[in-house]
């Protein structure tokens, strides 16, 4: 299946892909900034994600929340986020409505910082740090995200640090930091404009150079530097974190090539044969046949630049404790890397990748999240509708090869979470636990 | 004929299907002392069958590019599976072996037991999971079905056998008790005859005179908090009872809660976050079900500041039921509730819910074709009623998980007249 993909690129370099779909009368509007927690500097952790808020405090001609307001007022959805190394914001909404999604885009990269002020600042902040106090601190486990990005990246490399950020760091963000970081990155030229759905193509060119071609093209963004890393850690690294947590909880993370790379698909089934639903490897064998185990996945970061990241995640059975569940998950990527796949597996992957694949173009605003990755990261638009032929290639040989390479104990970064209260040794004997019964 | 229901709803967009059976039989459904049997007799569907093994009917699915989904809610349960074109009659055949022969065998019910009762554990680890499941408690009185976890606690869960997961099954899970929808790349007669062929001869009759159970509430204002010393936020849920989803206001209440707590621009999350910065989000909603679900306020703020985060709340309460709402917020909640209806169903599976909704919720065939009309048609002076009529600040039940040190006073100075304290929940290591 190829979906129909059109590009085109402004005077002031803003990179535009569009796909026409008119069996519904809606329309997604994507726009991807290239620039994510990677590009913060030091002493502004969180900056980013924080900024991303800031977009939705209006501009010069919008005012704070009328974003949202007019988009919903349009009948639209919309919201954005942060990763390490892109933001988005997007809009989906009824076809007739797709000028204002387009000219709130295009106003607030023009026209943001007229509108900036400490209030609004001291204002998102506040919600920012909410934000990581529901998400991060106030949750189980709610800390493995930065915790294992900083096991898996060295301290100096960009993707090292904590994407939602640390309280210190929030409380030092001024306007002048967002001053600086909006006409470092928030320029046409770093970013790509994805519209899908229900439009007409001569139309919606004539609109987006109408609205975003007056925005002048950035002066040249700090180059993100000390990304490239060695194929592997070099070593095994660990950290175990004794937690307000009910269960034991193992995450099991390995450096694997980089998102789009060729060696990347491999590392893709690998992680899917590994840990994609109920009868991948890790499931089956800890879940369903030797019952130690609550849950297990796996999964890739998915990072285009430096090096990825390929992480087995493991939830324990309550009699099972934290150091039986790391060797029984140690012993299982072992085997994983003597024997390699076998072709049901390699095939089963493959499948259910493909199925994702096709169901997810079935959503406008995830047709035009997809393609304004790819044209962030390579460019070109039209690797999306590559990427079927690319898993379809992957053989055995190559997810035993990426094994035999990525899956060592020189490779390995254990982060492993113990409750607060589990004794160091023994199992915790079944039938003796305390109920937790709700009382009236 | 056996009495199973078809809809067949041809989506000619991608080469993608989606099979979903509703069948009505929920958690409402649980026999006094086996809550959760609903949801696990569903989830032990997919584990073996006369002709084939749970790992069998696993790697059949998964073999196929998909995953045989099921589970059970309040008030019916669902299989579903969503599959390319060119596999659906492969994956409907094994489909359809589950749905008519399934074998409960024992070892994979107690596995999946075990699977539930440790996720007992991780919801009470979790304050937003330990708040939804305290308010359930503290709304509902003891003998109402509401009152209990969904899937089950502790004691219910250890009690079902497969011998009971096999007789709910065969009791409630019968043909003329099931709706088969079938949504996607498919015409409507090649559907018929899908279903017919492989699902025509199934055999069963639902249990007759199964009364639904009144939900009793405890209509008294009162707030529990539920001591989470170490809490680094303090979660809030506030409300009442609801109406039932077939209540004939629906369409008004939709709209009154839109205004109140609905939408990212409604009063509730303006106040709280974007005035005050108290929260990173702040939500009403009408748990909709056949029999009266909650009406809940969500919040999660600093223990500090919980106490003022409730207070801005109950004024926002009595402030939707003293003066009409304005035009302009009339016009934006219902602008955009008749302009996301399409956004809604993008998705062969998203539109098989829906239909299955018509089917759980006893709503007329032409439910979706009025959607936007219902909405266009609601009024200010609606909203206003409505919300005198169905908000009650006097039966307001308040939960809060957080730090009783920090919180109990302020809260005690807004006027309810008791804050009972519940112990921390103990976990399953803290026995030595």
């Amino acid at each position: 299946m190829r979906i129909p993909i059109e590009t085109f690129r402004l005077d002031n370099g803003l990179f535009v892909t569009l796909s026409e779909d008119h069996t519904a009368p809606i329309v997604a509007v994507n726009l991807w900034y290239h620039v994510g927690s990677a590009n913060e500097k030091p002493g502004r952790t969180g900056f980013a994600h924080l900024f991303e808020h800031m977009l939705f405090q209006g501009s010069e001609h919008v005012g704070s929340n009328e974003h949202f307001e007019l988009i919903q007022r349009a009948g639209g959805t919309l919201n954005g986020s942060t990763w390490l190394e892109r933001t988005n914001y997007y809009e989906t909404v009824p076809s007739n409505q797709l000028g204002i999604a387009l000219w709130l885009e295009a106003d607030r990269m023009g026209a943001l910082l007229p509108a900036m002020t400490q209030e609004k600042l001291d204002n998102q902040r506040d919600v920012v740090k909410n934000e990581r106090r529901w998400s991060v601190d106030n949750q189980p486990y709610g800390t493995w995200f930065e915790r294992l990005s900083a096991l898996a990246f060295p301290e100096a490399h960009p993707f090292h640090h904590s994407l939602i950020g640390s309280m210190e760091d929030l409380s030092a963000a001024s306007l002048d930091d967002i001053k600086q970081f909006f006409r470092a990155f928030y320029t046409p030229d770093n970013a790509v404009l994805s519209i899908a759905g229900d439009f007409d193509s001569l139309d919606v060119r004539q609109r987006v150079e109408g609205y975003f071609g007056r925005i002048p093209r950035g002066e040249g963004k700090p180059l993100l530097t000390g990304m490239e890393l060695p194929p592997t850690f070099g070593r095994s690294t660990r950290l175990v974190v004794k937690d307000e947590v009910a269960l034991p909880r193992l995450f099991l993370a390995f450096r694997s090539p980089v998102f789009g790379s060729d060696d990347y698909y491999p590392a893709s089934i690998c992680s899917a044969i590994l840990g994609m639903r109920r009868g991948s490897r890790l499931h089956r064998s800890l879940v369903r046949e030797r019952q130690i185990a609550a849950d297990a996945s796996a999964f890739t970061f998915d990072l285009a630049k430096g090096g990825d990241v390929l992480v087995a995640d493991v939830t324990a059975r309550p009699e099972t404790t934290a150091e039986m569940l790391e060797e029984q998950v140690g012993r299982e990527i072992d085997a994983f890397m003597s024997t390699g796949p076998s072709q049901q597996e390699v095939d089963r992957a493959i499948a259910l990748i493909e199925t994702d694949m096709v169901t997810a173009m079935q959503s406008a605003s995830e047709r035009a999240d997809r393609l304004s990755m790819f044209a962030t990261f390579f460019g070109d638009p039209e690797i999306l509708n590559d990427q079927s032929e690319k898993y379809h290639a992957v053989t055995v040989d190559s997810v035993a090869r990426f094994a035999v390479a990525h899956l060592g104990p020189d490779n390995r970064a254990t982060l492993l979470f113990v409750p607060m209260n589990a004794k160091n040794t023994g199992n915790a004997p079944n039938g003796t636990t305390e109920s937790p019964a709700v009382a009236a | 004929m056996n009495g199973l229901r078809i809809i067949i709803a041809p989506v000619q967009k991608l080469p993608v299907v989606t099979v979903l059976a509703v069948i009505e039989a929920g958690a409402s459904n649980d026999p006094h002392g086996l809550e959760g049997l609903a949801y696990l007799t569903a989830e032990a569907l997919r584990e073996g069958t006369a002709g084939h093994t749970g790992l069998e009917i696993l790697e059949g699915f998964e073999k196929l590019g998909s995953s045989l989904e099921s589970g059970a809610d309040w008030d019916s349960t669902v299989v579903s599976m969503t599959l390319l074109k060119d596999q659906l009659r492969s994956g409907y055949a094994l489909f359809a072996e589950v749905l008519t022969s399934p074998s409960f065998p024992e070892h994979e019910v107690e596995r999946l037991k075990a699977e539930r009762l440790a996720e007992r554990l991780q919801i009470l680890a979790e304050p937003r999971g330990l708040a939804d499941e305290s308010f359930s408690k503290f709304l509902y009185s003891e003998d109402s079905r509401y009152s209990e976890p969904m899937n089950g606690n502790n004691e219910s869960i250890s009690r079902i056998t497969c011998q009971s997961a096999a007789d709910f099954f065969g009791s409630r899970c019968t043909p003329d008790a099931t709706t088969l929808i079938i949504v996607g790349d498919i015409g409507f007669h090649e559907g018929v005859e899908l279903i017919v062929a492989a699902l025509g001869s199934w055999q069963g009759k639902k249990l007759v005179g199964a009364m639904e159970t009144v939900q009793e509430t405890r209509p008294v204002r009162a707030m529990e908090v539920v001591s989470k010393a170490d809490a680094a936020q303090a979660e809030l849920r506030l409300g009442h009872k609801g109406v039932a989803r077939s209540h004939p206001d629906y369409f008004k209440l939709v709209v009154m809660n839109a205004v109140l707590g609905g939408l990212f621009s409604s009063r509730i999350n303006l106040n709280l976050r974007e005035k005050h910065g108290y929260t990173y989000g702040a939500s009403s909603y009408y748990d909709w079900r056949r029999q009266p679900g909650p009406f809940v306020i969500a919040t999660a703020v600093q223990n500090e500041v919980v106490a003022d985060a409730l207070r801005e709340t109950l004024a926002e309460i009595d402030g939707m039921r003293t003066v009409a709402i304005s035009a302009d917020e009339l016009s934006l909640a219902t602008s955009y509730l008749e302009g996301v209806f399409p956004i809604r169903y993008e998705t062969t599976s998203a539109i098989a819910s829906a239909l299955a909704n018509l089917v759980i919720f006893d709503l007329p065939d032409t439910f979706y074709d009025d959607y936007r009309e219902n909405i266009r048609n609601v009024s200010t002076a609606d909203v206003l009623t409505a919300a005198r009529a169905y908000v009650r600040p006097e039966e307001l039940r308040v939960v809060v998980v957080g730090d009783p040190a920090v919180v109990k006073v302020p809260l005690e100075n807004l006027g309810f007249s008791s804050v009972l304290v519940q112990p921390p929940y103990r976990s399953v290591n803290d026995n030595g």
